[in-house]
């Protein structure tokens, strides 16, 4: 399998008064298409900056990233923003801890949304069909405060996918979770990998993380 | 469902609060119109009144200019006098078209109102008098035989407070004469309306003044040099001249500070109401930053993004704008009371002439301000970046 996402040497170094935090320190990585991938480490371990920087929505200090070949992080010349919101809305899809849905919007307009922004035309499923396969078919007019938080996070997940998404990443996605609905979301998270999307989930969950193809494990900023 | 229908729903998140905002623009608009509609209004009224006074200039006896304007328009007790035959002197002016005498008196009616008012009578010359107001229609009868018959004619509104038809008596209080009245006018919207006209002659007489009178009204011939002519008047003895120019200026002047500083109070009120759009609508965004930062994730572009906060003020500015201008509409008889309570002349007819220009009008200031308050918070908006909604939730 090709690789989808190639990381190498990627460094994201913070400044806290005169002292340097590499949140991320020299991490290689290739993500390849369909593969699932969990990221584990402790708290403060530089998983989500990681996250954040193969998901091109930070940039690193050092190092270099493409993804599907083209070369995001690395040249000396700097991929302007307007560029970087089309490769994130044509290729990534994100799913958040705290879902992020609208409340004044209903599940259907949720997931809909990012097609106000983007659309993309080869996109095999409707809305519709999203959410019957999350399960929501019977939720779709309803607000998100009436919903709980598995199938919020299912809503999230459709929301994610509306664009047929290249990659997937997931940060936390069962973090508010009880373990019943955790487990509902890994074996979406499964079935997804199944149909040839690219996942990678930063977790604390064992379970969710046993369910990847691969496990990486961050401390300090560096792979173990 | 598009970017508009997101911006709308996203005004429902806080109704009170964007209830509140729409609020304080629609009472900055209700202002705004209220007052244009003021302006256009007591303009309009003056420039009626004084046309419909029949003549383009009146000589009255010299005193102050405000007392003579308010004799102009309103009428007045006059206590200064001219002599009958400036009548003939006046007229023996090559300009002049034609001169109406006319002579104001008033008395202490202890029976009208609650504690009694004075009665103000208006003695008129039969033959020119309605000659100059060829507007002033009979809703009954019609104007007296002659300049010393006992006889009256009341305004629609006299006629009303008087409770009198054609062929009632009418008692003038203080000297104990009665006179028959003959005629009922129609409304015609001017200070007429609340006229008692007598015979010049049955006033002289009555009153006690005879070869006396207030005021005389002279209608000069077309393309004649007014300012020349008013001139050439002083020339006769003891003489005030005021023309209309006079009196639109005079109550103009008058008024024209009032007005400078209500407008004044419009505008603060629009800047206050622009101020809590500006408080809204960058609370709403400092709230959502978040949610933005994932809008942004999803694709949005930074113009997107600002489109959809710039559309939340539109429509929040919109609809405050039009609940102002309906409410505006809908209580200016109310605020046309009020107005009248507190000025010491008003002009007759509608003193608040809203139309659908001025509503536009102020529609478009009120979006205008809006759309300008809406800038800083839709840049700020347009600004967030995707990290700021995934570093809430932390490493």
């Amino acid at each position: 399998m090709a690789n989808l996402i190639s990381a190498s040497g990627l460094k994201k170094v913070y400044r806290r008064g005169n002292e340097e935090v590499y949140a991320v320190n020299g991490v290689d990585l290739e993500v390849k298409a369909g593969e699932m991938l969990a990221i584990t480490g402790p708290s403060g371990s530089g998983k989500t900056t990681l996250l954040n920087i193969l998901g091109c929505l930070d940039n690193p200090t050092e190092g270099s990233l493409s993804v599907e070949g083209t070369k995001i992080f690395g040249d000396k010349k700097e991929f302007p923003e307007t560029k970087l919101t089309k490769v994130r809305r044509q290729l990534f899809g994100y799913i958040f801890q705290n879902f992020y849905l609208v409340p004044t919007l209903t599940v259907l307009e949720n997931v809909k949304l990012p097609q106000i922004f983007y659309k993309n035309k080869n996109a095999r499923k409707n809305p519709d069909q999203l959410l019957k396969q999350m399960g929501l078919g019977h939720r779709i007019h309803h607000l998100p405060f009436e919903l709980s938080g598995g199938e919020m996070q299912r809503v999230a997940i459709a929301r994610a996918l509306i664009n047929e998404p290249k990659i997937l990443l997931a940060d936390e996605p069962t973090g508010n979770l009880d373990t019943h609905r955790a487990a509902e979301i890994k074996e979406i998270l499964r079935s997804l990998a199944g149909e040839g999307i690219s996942i990678v989930m930063v977790t604390h969950n064992l379970e969710m993380a046993n369910a990847a193809d691969r496990k990486i494990e961050i401390r300090d900023g560096k792979i173990h | 469902m598009n970017i508009y229908s997101v911006a709308y729903k996203n005004l429902l998140r806080k109704k009170i609060r964007s209830s509140l905002t729409a609020g304080g623009i629609a009472l900055s608009a209700w202002v705004l119109v209220t007052l244009l509609g003021f302006n256009r209004g007591y303009e309009n009224g003056l420039n009626r009144d004084i046309d419909n006074l029949g003549f383009q200039v009146l000589l009255t006896a010299k005193g102050c200019p405000y007392e003579a304007a308010t004799l102009m328009l309103k009428g007045g007790t006059g206590l200064r006098y001219i002599k009958e035959d400036m009548v003939k002197a006046v007229t023996a002016n090559p300009e002049v078209e034609k001169v109406t005498p006319m002579l104001m008196q008033g008395v202490f009616d202890p029976n009208k109102g609650e504690n009694g008012a004075v009665a103000a009578y208006l003695g008129v010359d039969a033959l020119t008098f309605p000659e100059m107001k060829k507007y002033l229609e009979f809703k009954e009868g019609a104007w007296f035989k002659d300049n010393k018959a006992y006889e009256a004619v009341l305004g629609y509104e006299a006629a009303e407070l008087e409770q009198r038809e054609v062929g009632d008596k009418l008692l003038i209080p203080g000297i104990n004469a009665e006179v028959t009245v003959v005629g009922v006018l129609k409304r015609s919207g001017t200070q007429d309306d609340g006229t008692i006209f007598l015979p010049i002659g049955t006033v002289q007489s009555l009153f006690s003044k005879k070869g006396q009178l207030t005021a005389l009204g002279i209608k000069v011939k077309k393309d004649t040099d007014i300012d020349a002519f008013e001139n050439r008047l002083y020339d006769l003895p003891d003489v005030q001249v005021v023309s209309l120019a006079q009196v639109k200026s005079t109550i103009m002047g008058l008024v024209a500070s009032a007005k400078a500083i209500v407008m004044a109070l419009a505008f603060i009120a629009v800047l206050i109401a622009m101020a809590g759009v500006i408080n809204t609508i960058l609370m709403s965004v400092m709230e959502r930053t978040p949610e933005i930062g994932i809008i942004k994730s999803m694709g949005a572009m930074p113009l997107d993004v600002f489109k959809m906060i710039w559309t939340e003020t539109a429509i929040l500015c919109a609809a405050g704008g039009l609940a102002g201008i309906f409410l505006s509409l809908l209580t200016a008889k109310l605020s046309e009371a009020a107005i009248r309570h507190f000025l010491p002349y008003t002009p007759n007819g509608a003193l608040i002439a809203s139309d659908w220009r001025i509503a536009a009008t102020a529609l478009l200031v009120i979006i205008a301000g809006g759309l300008l308050s809406g800038l800083y918070p839709a840049w700020r908006a347009s600004r967030v970046r995707p990290l700021e909604a995934i570093r809430t939730e932390g490493n």
